[in-house]
This record gives structure tokens, C-alpha cells and sequence, in this order.
């Protein structure tokens, strides 16, 4: 059979057209083209609901190394947050994969030391996390909504989204966010591993979420939780009759570099229980 | 017509005929298990006890063929959205929106309900890399 130009697109036309027909005939349940109907979810009743979370860190309250200790402990454990080991047991630098942290004043503060520091200050660390920014550099860049702002002001991941950039590494000036360089698997403890919250997986960013999961179940984060009494507190900013608005309101707080017009939402109290 | 080299074309049309279908003849008679997803985990039989029947978030049909979708639109729902129960179209029960703590609290056995179909098509859904799958006991002992 010969078969000029014209018929051959005739042809291909054709079936083209029937082949397109027939994947979209495939894709007719509701489902595939709506997505979900609005009525058919609806929030946890018990979640805890705000419009724009926040914390306050009070320092003098926590004293020993074990306050530190206990509150990021049960951040990553509840969060199955991997622990990278070097053989001799120290902390693994390159790996190390962190959501709730301990620095010096220096590095969370910046711009803010001086020479004549009280010592004690000067050494004491601070406790540092995520400040889930009003307006978060790492949000503007990531290229995927991969991290996006919630209604009730948290900097939220998902990490299915994230395709492993690291370009919110580069913006977020707080150095919040860690990438898993390996598997962090290897370096979760299936004793000890919490079986109702994912790990993550190799290339992927994670970082603080304000436990987001737990709120929503109506629980208070695990820091806020584990922390010495009265040293993390947690609460809607936005509310008038808070505890976190009443602190940011009486006393004097200070926040990581809000120069950088991000709008951190962890506010610090420093001077201590003694002066402040 | 007349065709050059026929008989090398042929035998070697012959050979590529036989090396393309040979999967096809090289399971003829072979029994080819269907997979069957078994769906007697404890949760689900106290289920069964409490409401008479077992049953899904959604009709078992719409399972098969969509619960992928479903899952997605799911964690969307989860993460984006902040709303984690959902209200089934079928029975009108809640249900928690989360492979962990939902999906897999009945369908504890994964090996034998997920796995059994996916290994069957051969898909490989990347679920497990993150979310931690549930600890199958009775498997080490059978």
C-alpha cells in the first residue's frame, strides 16, 4: 500500500485524537478530577488553634545542662530526628541533623555582645529552634511550596514536597534548617523511635515545625513539654489574653537579628528571673 | 517479488521471534497466583465485631482501584490544609487521615496487604522510606 503525506497525518491525527480520548475516559471518577469535596474533611475538634503561634524562651529558667538536655532530647525523639555519630561517640558535624539546639550568645545574637559582658551570659548557652518567621526568607525561595506559611503562623515543611535544593538552607539566616546528606534511618534508634511520626529520607530539608502534628491533637509541643517549668512558653501571640502576649507585652524580650525584617517569633528573655 | 538473503532473514527473523515471546511460552502452564490481600488483622476483626461488617474508608471497589489518589489528596489535606479527619461518602464514619497512625492501624499486616499487590504489578510506592512501617510478628514465627 503506497501512502502519500497527506493521508499519513490524516492518520496520525486520528489516532492521536482517539488515544488522548481514551486516557481521559480513564481519568473520569471524581476523584481524579476534583480532588476532595471541602465536607468531606474537617480539623481534629481537639486541635489548638491560633492565629499566629509563638514561644518565649525564658533562659534563667533553665540552669543545668540536663534542662537543655532533657528539652532537645524529646524534640528529636518525638520527631525521629536521626542522630549522626562519630565512632568515638562525639556528635557528627557533618551529618548532624538538628530541629532544637543549643548556641552561644554570640552566634544567636549577633551584633548584640559586647566586651564587658557579664561572663556568665557571655557562655551561657541558648536555646534555639525554628522562629517560624512572619516573613520567612526560606518560604520565598523554595521553588516547590515544598515550605509554605499555615494560617496560624507556622513555617510549616512537607516533606514530600521538598526535592532536596537547599535553597531555604542558603535564605534562612538562623541557620533552622538541616539536610539529610545520608539515610537518617541509619541513625534512628527503632527502639526508641516514636511509630506515629515518619522519619525522613535521604535529600530531603527538615527542621522545626512547632509540632504542628501534635497541636492539631490538641498536646502542646514536646519542647514546651519537657522544658523546665516556665521555660518555654507557648502560645497565640495575636491573643490579647495569652501568656506569650503578656510576657512579649511586660517585659523586655529580644529576638534573632530582627533586623533582617524576617519577624521571628521566638522572643528571648534574658536578664533572668533575678533582674528582669 | 524476490527477497535477497532470504533464508538468513527468516532464521533470524525466527530467533527474534523466538528470544521476544519467549517470557510468553516460558510461563505457559505455570499457575500465575493472583494476589490476594488478606484483611483479618485484629483491628479489622474487632471492627467486624463492633459494626457487623468489614469495611473501608470507602467501598473496597473504590479502594482498589483509587486509594492512591485518595492517599494524596489525603496528605495534602494533612499537611496543607490542617484538616485530618475524614468523613466517608459511604458510610459516614471519621476517620483519621494518616497512613501510620490510620491506614496502617488496621492494615497492620503490610506484607501481605500491600505488598501483595504492588510486588504482583510491580510498583515500588516510596511510602516506606519515610513513614515507618508497622512491625509484623506473626510473619518471623510462620
Amino acid at each position: 500500500m503506497s501512502m502519500d503525506r497527506r493521508q499519513f497525518l490524516k492518520i496520525a491525527g486520528i489516532s492521536s485524537i482517539l488515544g488522548l480520548g481514551a486516557s481521559v475516559a480513564n481519568a473520569t471518577h471524581p476523584i481524579w478530577v476534583k480532588g476532595l469535596d471541602p465536607s468531606q474533611v474537617e480539623p481534629n475538634k481537639d486541635a489548638l488553634n491560633a492565629k499566629k503561634w509563638a514561644m518565649v524562651v525564658d533562659m534563667s529558667k533553665f540552669k543545668t545542662d540536663e534542662d537543655f538536655k532533657k528539652t532537645i532530647k524529646a524534640c528529636h525523639l518525638t520527631h525521629n530526628v536521626p542522630d549522626f555519630r562519630n565512632p568515638d561517640g562525639t556528635v557528627n558535624k557533618k551529618f548532624e541533623v538538628k530541629w532544637i539546639w543549643q548556641t552561644s550568645y554570640e552566634r544567636a545574637f549577633p551584633g548584640q555582645e559586647n566586651r564587658y559582658m557579664e561572663e556568665h551570659l557571655k557562655d551561657m548557652p541558648f536555646l534555639v529552634l525554628c522562629n517560624h518567621c512572619e516573613n520567612p526568607p526560606c518560604v520565598r525561595v523554595c521553588p516547590t511550596k515544598a515550605t509554605f506559611k499555615l494560617p496560624n503562623g507556622i513555617t510549616m515543611q512537607d516533606m514530600h514536597r521538598c526535592i532536596g535544593c537547599r535553597f531555604c538552607m542558603a535564605a534562612c539566616p538562623y541557620g533552622a534548617r538541616s539536610f539529610n546528606w545520608i539515610d537518617p534511618r541509619k541513625a534512628v534508634n527503632p527502639e526508641t523511635e516514636n511509630k506515629e511520626y515518619p522519619t525522613r529520607t535521604i535529600g530531603v530539608v527538615e527542621k522545626c515545625t512547632f509540632c504542628t502534628e501534635r497541636l492539631q491533637s490538641g498536646k502542646m509541643p514536646a519542647c514546651v513539654e519537657a522544658a523546665p517549668k516556665g521555660g518555654l512558653t507557648f502560645g497565640d501571640v495575636e491573643d490579647p489574653n495569652s501568656e506569650v502576649r503578656k510576657i512579649v507585652t511586660t517585659k523586655l524580650t529580644i529576638r534573632r537579628k530582627p533586623e533582617l525584617g524576617t519577624g521571628p517569633q521566638i522572643y528571648y528573655l534574658i536578664g533572668g528571673g533575678d533582674h528582669a | 517479488m524476490k527477497l535477497y538473503d532470504g533464508g538468513k532473514i527468516i532464521i533470524g527473523l525466527l530467533i527474534f521471534v523466538g528470544i521476544a515471546t519467549f517470557p510468553f511460552y516460558y510461563n505457559i502452564g505455570k499457575v500465575n497466583a493472583k494476589p490476594e490481600p488478606k484483611v483479618d488483622t485484629p483491628a479489622i476483626q474487632e471492627w467486624e465485631k463492633q459494626y457487623g461488617k468489614k469495611e473501608c474508608v470507602e467501598p473496597k471497589e473504590f479502594m482498589r482501584t483509587d486509594h492512591m489518589q485518595l492517599v494524596n489528596l489525603w496528605r495534602d489535606s494533612v499537611v496543607r490544609s490542617m484538616n485530618r479527619e475524614y468523613i466517608s461518602t459511604a458510610s459516614h464514619k471519621k476517620f483519621n487521615m494518616s497512613l501510620q497512625n490510620g491506614c496502617m492501624h488496621c492494615h497492620s499486616n503490610k506484607k501481605k496487604f500491600c505488598d501483595e499487590c504492588h510486588n504482583y504489578m510491580a510498583v515500588k510506592p516510596f511510602c516506606w522510606d519515610c513513614h515507618i512501617q508497622p512491625q509484623e510478628k506473626e510473619e518471623s514465627k510462620s
